[in-house]
């Protein structure tokens, strides 16, 4: 895995690059790609249990990254240290560093709940808040962080609902709750909370593993659009979704990082002989 | 059962008949069984009968009119029930005001704040301040918390909030708040601990929406978990409403027991509970105990209704094979 | 980068503002948890530091002396306790038990549904509402306050709670025991008595135990049904002392002395209670499915 290190970004390239997996020619990042993540010699334990070992990878801005592996690799485990989410879970500790656009995530100057502000996530299952409205939950983040002037949030609300591809469905029920949509819906409306806040990067854990097809399509579509303006990262246990959506791909096994390349790489031809036994389904 | 090749001899068929005279203990037994299930229904009906059958004279001779009356004389054969609906409303309210924010405040500590190491030993002592009988709630009150509210914290409400009309009037000591206050003693762990049930429920997953977000531990509980159990909370508070409304020793020993009706709660009050336990053995006239009878039928009236709204409410957010919520 | 930020990043005020206000409120709910476990820790304290020193031989053993005397004791109402404890349980643990076994073992979804329910709210029934009924019933036709009145009010008390509680073991056993049995072709009631019973049996003398500690306390519905006797019932046609009675009365009373023994009453009532509950909660740790 050649990882070449820029932690100079260069905006000005940003729209030369290739946006979708069928463009990409080489199989090497160029040199001006910006870097997301930056992320070296990364582990995690779960009290005595070492659940991360030595993850080191790079991780573009503003593209698509899928990451595959069996049950139990540690995909979910990794996509949560990235918003520092395994800290709800008592008695984890992680050593190596983890850098976004340059800055330490982990240090102690750092607040987590800034860090989540940064780093937004969409779960596997959907959950918007039970007892708000569609408009409420759209904007419970940019509450939060202390937003009240009545012309930005609506001005958010739309953006965020338009970006989730969700805005034609609900803008003329914005006041009734969320839980009353559909499946489909709800994750799209759980996107548009998430996107509401601005983050840098959006994380999502495995967001159509409850969904029916076509709900699914909608969201990968939705991801597609997303890869413009933000740095996506999409745990999946479904490989033709990786291989669908994603421009990079990095597969996990037993906690560590066994092959990260462009997507067609590692779908293929992969280097490594584990990685083109999970891909060709021999296990998993 | 068809018999197979690996199975005993004995089949349905086979099986020696047991003679009919001996299904008798089966059937024995469940007869037993069922009675004894039926006994509920038989006591409901039983408290019913017999309270409205000891209320009869007062109910023929007041009507509705009893209700509302505030004449409670046994010299002159009057009784009206409003002073004591009024005592015990007002003493259960009070209890509300202060047990229920304590309680769902301490449900919260344990379930999202303590280390998991003092849980249990807080969760025992408040099950074992529920194992407090109320008499020894009531010396303790009469001896230890009446003293201190009338020296202190009732003078101190008088002098800081003594505009208003309910911090007014003569501080004796035994009075309406301090019954309040010690039933709100006796609710807290019911309060406490079905709170802490209902606050379990609330999924991981909806704290975790909240915590994405950017939000502080404290905005998750106030976004994610208050809301969402927000319906549980209230069907706590009001099954705590319906253990106040039925305390009555505790009670009896500092209120006061004074059928008044008055603004302030330094002013001693009476409640239904209490009155019965005063006054049942005094009851000099018919029409007297009969009307003791008839406020023991209000209070189980009202007691069974809000007992009854409780477990609606909390029997459809805990769903668990027993609705005990005891 | 990200489209350009149209909303303003929060200002460093506002987010020290949001951790001062996270740990306000952390600080406020552990003090509510102060605040809600120390009447236990003030009562014990009191019970203690009064009562204790009121505890000689003669409270276990004298009666009551007369009204102003100094002295005496509250024999005759440690046994009367115990002798309503003993006719309550003779009321409330058969049929209680036996009412847990149908819910458990018989009846259909619904009516037993409706029993659960009926149960539940006859534990939410004031107390002092059993003592009016049985005053009623027992009290009144016989022209005379008694024991069995007593026993019979903290009995019936006694039957919901503990139908309940045995009804919830009982489910607890694993439905192969009974199927086991079943196919061997032992008769159901059999089944029931020394199979499921017998295994349930801690989890139902739990519940026995519970109730009693719950009855114990009670002073409303002996009120007017032992109404209480400062010397040795003669019979159980006559009215018993009884603790909480005691205690009531003497608390209540103009006089230091009894002011004093009702503390000690209060220690021995609260000791007997705690004694309870620990034997359950030593019983409750060796259950085996849960």
């Amino acid at each position: 895995m050649a990882e070449q290190t820029s932690s100079i970004p260069m905006t000005s390239l940003q729209s030369a690059l290739p946006a979708t997996t069928q463009e990409v020619a080489t199989a090497r990042p160029t040199p001006t790609e910006e870097v997301a993540f930056d992320i070296r010699d990364f582990s995690l334990w779960y009290g005595l249990r070492q659940a991360l070992h030595n993850v080191t990878i790079q991780v573009p801005a503003q593209k698509v990254t899928a990451i595959i592996g069996p049950s139990g690799c540690g995909k979910s485990t990794f996509l949560r240290a990235l918003n520092r989410m395994h800290e709800l879970t008592p008695d984890t500790r992680i050593t190596g560093s983890l850098r976004l656009f340059g800055q330490d995530l982990y240090s102690s100057v750092i607040d987590p709940t800034h860090v989540r502000r940064r780093v937004g996530m969409v779960f596997q299952k959907s959950n918007p808040f039970p007892t708000m409205s569609i408009a409420e939950n759209v904007l419970a983040g940019l509450r939060l962080n202390g937003v009240r002037e009545g012309k930005i949030l609506r001005q958010r609300l739309e953006e965020s609902l338009r970006m989730a591809a969700l805005w034609d469905e609900v803008k003329d029920i914005l006041g009734r709750p969320g839980i009353g949509l559909s499946g489909g819906q709800q994750q799209r409306l759980c996107i548009a909370r998430a996107l509401a806040v601005q983050p840098e990067v959006l994380l999502m854990d495995e967001p159509c593993s409850a969904l029916d097809p076509l709900a699914t399509a909608k969201i990968e579509e939705l991801i597609n659009e997303l890869r413009k303006s933000y740095t996506v990262i999409i745990v999946t246990h479904n490989m033709q979704q990786a291989a669908r959506v994603s421009d990079r791909t990095a597969f996990f096994y037993l906690g560590k990082l066994i092959e990260y390349d462009e997507t067609r790489t590692i779908f293929m031809n992969p280097a490594n002989p584990q990685t083109e036994a999970y891909v060709s389904g021999r296990f998993g | 059962m068809p018999p197979s090749s690996d199975e005993p001899a004995t089949t349905a068929r086979s099986r020696p008949a047991l003679p009919v005279g001996a299904r008798w203990p089966d059937a024995a037994f469940r007869w037993i069984a069922l009675l004894a299930a039926l006994t509920i229904a038989a006591l409901i009906v039983l408290v019913g009968w017999e309270l409205y059958h000891g209320a009869r004279l007062a109910v023929a001779k007041f009507g509705l009119h009893f209700l509302v009356s505030s004449t409670w004389d046994p010299v002159t054969d009057q009784y009206g029930a409003w002073p004591f609906i009024f005592g015990t409303l007002v003493s259960s309210i009070i209890a509300l005001v202060i047990a229920v924010p304590l309680g769902v405040a301490t449900a919260l500590y344990l379930t999202e704040i303590a280390p998991v190491r003092i849980r249990q030993p807080i969760i025992m002592t408040i099950e074992m301040l529920a194992a407090v009988p109320s008499v020894i709630f009531g010396l303790w009150g009469i001896f230890v918390l009446i003293p201190w509210l009338r020296d202190h914290l009732f003078r101190w409400l008088q002098e800081w909030l003594g505009f208003l009309p309910i911090f007014q009037g003569r501080i004796y000591g035994v009075g309406m708040l301090a019954g309040g206050i010690i039933i709100a003693i006796m609710i807290l762990p019911i309060v406490t601990s079905v709170s802490r049930e209902i606050l379990r429920s609330v999924p991981d997953l909806q704290r975790e929406a909240a915590y994405a977000l950017g939000a502080t531990h404290w905005e998750v509980i106030r976004i994610a978990v208050l809301s969402y159990a927000r319906r549980g909370v209230f069907g706590a508070a009001v099954l705590g409403l319906g253990r106040a409304l039925g305390e009555t020793m505790a009670v009896t020993m500092v209120i006061g027991n004074r059928p008044e009706v008055s603004a302030s709660l330094f002013a001693p009050g009476y409640t239904l509970a209490s009155v019965i336990a005063n006054e049942f053995t005094e009851a000099t006239t018919d029409l007297y105990l009969n009307s003791l009878f008839e406020l023991g039928l209000v209070l189980v009236a009202v007691t069974m209704l809000v007992n009854i709204l409780a477990q609606l409410m909390l029997r459809t957010l805990t769903s668990g094979a027993s609705g005990k919520v005891n | 980068m990200t489209p350009a930020m149209t909303i303003p990043l929060p200002s460093p005020a506002h987010q020290s503002w949001r951790r001062l206000k996270n740990r306000a409120m952390s600080v406020v709910m552990l003090l509510c948890a102060l605040a809600v476990i120390a009447p236990l820790f003030l009562v014990l304290y009191y019970l203690i530091r009064e009562g204790a020193t009121a505890l000689d031989w003669s409270f276990f053993t004298q009666l009551p002396k007369p009204t102003g005397e100094v002295g005496g004791g509250m024999a005759n109402a440690i046994v009367g306790t115990l002798v309503l404890l003993a006719m309550a349980s003779l009321i409330g643990v058969p049929v209680g038990v036996m009412g847990g076994v149908y819910l458990a073992e018989y009846g259909s979804d619904r009516a037993n549904y409706w029993i659960r329910f009926a149960a539940d709210v006859l534990n939410g029934v004031p107390s002092i509402v059993w003592g009016m009924v049985v005053y009623a019933l027992l009290v009144v036709p016989f022209k005379t306050f008694s024991a069995y009145a007593g026993g019979v009010a903290l009995g019936l008390m006694m039957i919901p709670l503990i139908m309940r509680t045995t009804e919830e073991v009982l489910v607890l056993v694993p439905q192969g025991y009974r199927e086991a049995a079943l196919a061997l072709g032992i008769a159901r009631w059999r089944i029931i008595v020394v199979i499921v019973i017998k295994t349930a049996l801690k989890g139902i003398i739990t519940g026995v135990l519970v109730a009693l500690a719950r009855v114990a306390g009670e002073t409303a519905p002996l009120l007017f049904t032992a109404l209480g006797n400062n010397f040795w019932a003669r019979s159980l046609g006559e009215p018993i002392a009884a603790m909480p009675l005691q205690i009531f009365s003497y608390a209540i009373s103009p006089y230091d002395d009894w002011h004093r023994q009702a503390w000690a009453g209060a220690l021995v009532l609260m000791a007997l209670i705690l004694a309870i509950n620990i034997s359950v909660r030593v019983l409750s740790r060796g259950r085996n499915f849960d």
